[in-house]
């Protein structure tokens, strides 16, 4: 074959793929014909996201316009970091708040609410001002809540306890005389879903809290990952790792789950005491294991205190709430504005979110959270969050992805003993 | 000459497809290597940091050993039993036939539903297990857990690969055999095997290539855990661009995985011989 006959197919080759690319372009060009709609993110839910688009109505009843777009968990997170700078980035997006909403402001992709926030006063004063905190950075800020409050309780088996003779703690030392009791008893004292790296964080969040305080964590978040040299972190490793030498999570906590099956069945079914987790885990029991809801068997108390700890026993961790945040460079930010200011305190939008079984982070809802499916537990969280000095939001929502996701690998490592509390902390502070 | 073969015209969708797909982004990739951008802006340059990095990262180094660990074992453990079976299966018998389709079923089943199931059945307190070995939550064992369910789901498809070749062994081979006195075991030893040469080759690339790919299985699975101990390097790379957000660094692991990828491929088919490849069959 001549060299000639191959110049003409390579310049078609070159042709088709250039074809490609440039109409791969166009389609993400301007020229949306709903032009003008406020476009909204957030994670999926088949209960809130009903209430959710109900808000959209409300706001197209008062002449805006605007249409919600739903992802799951990790896909949202991975979508939400790449269109944010393009030109199908959303409008209005849900996050969670503190270093997680950081770094899109740091990158200068979101608007400032403050002045707005400002200016309709009603809107700032109908939410609890620490929640309302969660999406302050400095001075200024960035988020609405959106969602309900989830703290993080210690959950129990009644009946467990019960049969054992017992109470559930309100000192660590109690907790620790509480893993030998089910132990002799052949019961997982703790249920623990350590698959998932997030729920062994909740220990590792609490006690540091209760040790030492929010100041270090928050330090660490501020001032860079040279916070974790603060003793304070090896003393309160130190704790947990006594903890989970003692038995605390038996001993196959690694392959356990938090999905159906995992650590809430063994809880529902007796085989487990206790089970720290965020407040959704009594939707999710209601869900898997009703009778055991209904029964009145499932328990939950506040995290321990650890006497001798500076942290007050009051202090909260967890998902503060969830924020709406608006892009900068949207092109309906006046929109955008003046929906998270006129929407999220409804008492539409309050009502159908405790009716749902939420918390909602308004002031005075004491009165309507008695229309809630599960008023002693609605009201038990709200009073936990109204009279916490701190609420602490989840380590791996409050620090840069890069940061959370290599101190997640160490967790699980320390968890399964192969990491000691200084290792933890040497690994940790040299990223 | 030009009309015996055809033209080049003919290579050009799949030349196309290849830059768009493959090459383009191969690319990008070394480009971003060399960048630090965590998927937010504009990537910036920074020079052979992401590549000292790689350099200095443990965990890199032990998820590399984890990978070589993996593609080893499942070979190991995939090769003799697809061969034997795949050899079995070729028989004409009426219950091989059954048996074999039954046997094929894991190849129907994709590889999220095969996870998921294998992810219930090792449950540690409600699967089939109770009490016994921790397959998961055991750091020691639950690399070979893994290679364990990737054989299960791959197997069946290496068999056939197998079966296929051994019917198209001449049986005129296993006649001058069978006619020499040659036991059932050197028949196998001595015809089968060597005119199954070539499949033995091409089923270790897909195997070898496939295992250093490996990522949705061990994803849902175990998600690269207990802790560290079956975070193979394609998982490493996962976690690290799209849970850290770190897309220089994870850039350049994508690019050791290619650059294993390619130099494995063309070290088997050097040391296999098959480049040199014929039939061996009579008549040609």
């Amino acid at each position: 074959m001549s060299r000639r006959s191959w110049v003409r197919p390579l310049i078609a080759m070159g042709l088709v793929a250039v074809t490609a690319m440039v109409s791969a372009c166009g389609t993400s060009g301007p020229g949306e014909s709903n032009a003008g709609a406020l476009k909204i993110w957030a994670l999926e839910d088949p209960v809130l996201n009903k209430i959710e688009n109900k808000s959209i109505d409300s706001f197209k009843a008062g002449g805006g316009n605007a249409s919600l777009e739903t992802f799951g968990n990790d896909p949202y997170k991975q979508r939400l970091r790449v269109a944010i700078g393009s030109p199908q980035a959303p409008d209005l997006f849900f996050n969670w708040g503190g270093g997680n909403l950081k770094e899109y402001v740091d990158a200068g992709k979101v608007a400032d609410l403050t002045s707005v926030l400002e200016e309709n006063k009603a809107a700032k004063d109908a939410f609890i001002p620490s929640v309302l905190n969660g999406a302050k950075l400095g001075d200024k800020y960035y988020g609405v809540p959106m969602r309900g409050m989830q703290p993080v309780l210690l959950f129990f088996n009644k009946k467990v306890f019960t049969e054992a003779g017992a109470q559930p703690p309100t000192t660590w030392d109690e907790l620790l005389t509480l893993v030998d009791t089910f132990k002799a008893k052949g019961i997982t004292p703790i249920a623990l879903a350590g698959t998932q790296a997030w729920t062994e964080l909740m220990w590792a969040e609490y006690v540091l809290d209760r040790v030492a305080g929010p100041e270090v964590f928050k330090n660490i978040r501020d001032k860079g990952p040279e916070g974790w040299k603060d003793p304070a972190v090896v003393e309160s490793m130190t704790k947990l790792k006594d903890l989970i030498d003692r038995g605390a999570f038996g001993s196959n906590f690694a392959s356990v789950g938090y999905d159906a099956g995992g650590a809430s069945t063994i809880l529902a079914q007796g085989k487990a005491a206790m089970h720290l987790m965020g407040s959704w885990e009594y939707t999710n029991q209601l869900d898997q294991s009703p009778d055991f809801v209904k029964n009145g068997d499932l328990g939950w108390v506040a995290f321990p205190s650890i006497p001798g700890g500076k942290g007050d026993a009051g202090n909260l961790v967890g998902n503060v709430s969830n924020f709406y945040s608006a892009t900068q460079d949207s092109k309906s930010l006046d929109a955008a504005k003046k929906f998270v200011t006129t929407e999220l305190h409804k008492d539409s939008y309050v009502e159908a979110l405790i009716e749902a079984g939420d918390v909602p982070p308004v002031v005075g809802a004491e009165e309507k959270l008695k229309k809630s499916p599960n008023p002693e537990y609605a009201s038990f969280i709200y009073e936990l969050v109204l009279e916490s000095k701190n609420f602490q939001l989840s380590w791996d929502q409050d620090l840069p992805a890069d940061k959370a996701t290599s101190m997640l690998t160490q967790l699980q490592e320390f968890f399964l003993g192969k990491v000691s509390p200084q290792q933890f902390v040497d690994a940790v502070a040299a990223r | 000459m030009s009309s015996q073969r055809p033209s080049a015209w003919y290579a050009v969708p799949a030349f196309a497809f290849f830059a768009l797909f493959a090459a383009l982004p191969m690319l990008l990739v070394i480009y971003l290597s060399f960048t630090a951008w965590d998927g937010l802006g504009t990537p910036t340059l920074n020079g052979g940091e992401n590549w000292s990095r790689l350099l200095d990262d443990a965990e890199a180094r032990a998820s590399v050993w984890r990978t070589l660990v993996l593609m080893v074992v499942s070979w190991l453990v995939q090769t003799p039993i697809a061969l034997l079976i795949g050899v079995w299966a070729a028989g004409k018998q009426r219950s091989r036939a059954v048996l074999s389709s039954i046997f094929f079923l894991p190849l129907l089943l994709s590889t999220a539903a095969i996870a998921l199931l294998w992810q219930a059945l090792l449950e540690p307190n409600f699967g089939a297990f109770v009490g016994g070995p921790l397959f998961l939550g055991d750091p020691d064992i639950a690399l070979y857990t893994v290679v364990l369910v990737i054989s299960w789901q791959f197997i069946p498809f290496h068999t056939l690969l197998y079966q296929g070749a051994a019917r198209a062994v001449p049986p005129s081979l296993y006649e001058a055999a069978t006619i020499d006195g040659a036991s059932r075991v050197s028949k196998f030893r001595h015809i089968t095997l060597p005119q199954l040469r070539y499949t033995i080759v091409t089923s270790s690339v897909l195997m070898l290539v496939g295992s250093l790919t490996t990522f949705d299985t061990v994803l849902i699975l175990t998600n690269g855990g207990p802790g560290t101990a079956t975070r193979i390097l394609p998982l490493h790379m996962y976690i690290t661009g799209f849970s850290g957000f770190e897309m220089g660094y994870a850039s350049a692991i994508a690019v050791v995985l290619v650059v294993l990828g390619t130099a494995l491929s063309l070290a088997v088919m050097r040391w296999s011989g098959f480049r040199q490849m014929s039939s061996q069959q009579e008549g040609s």
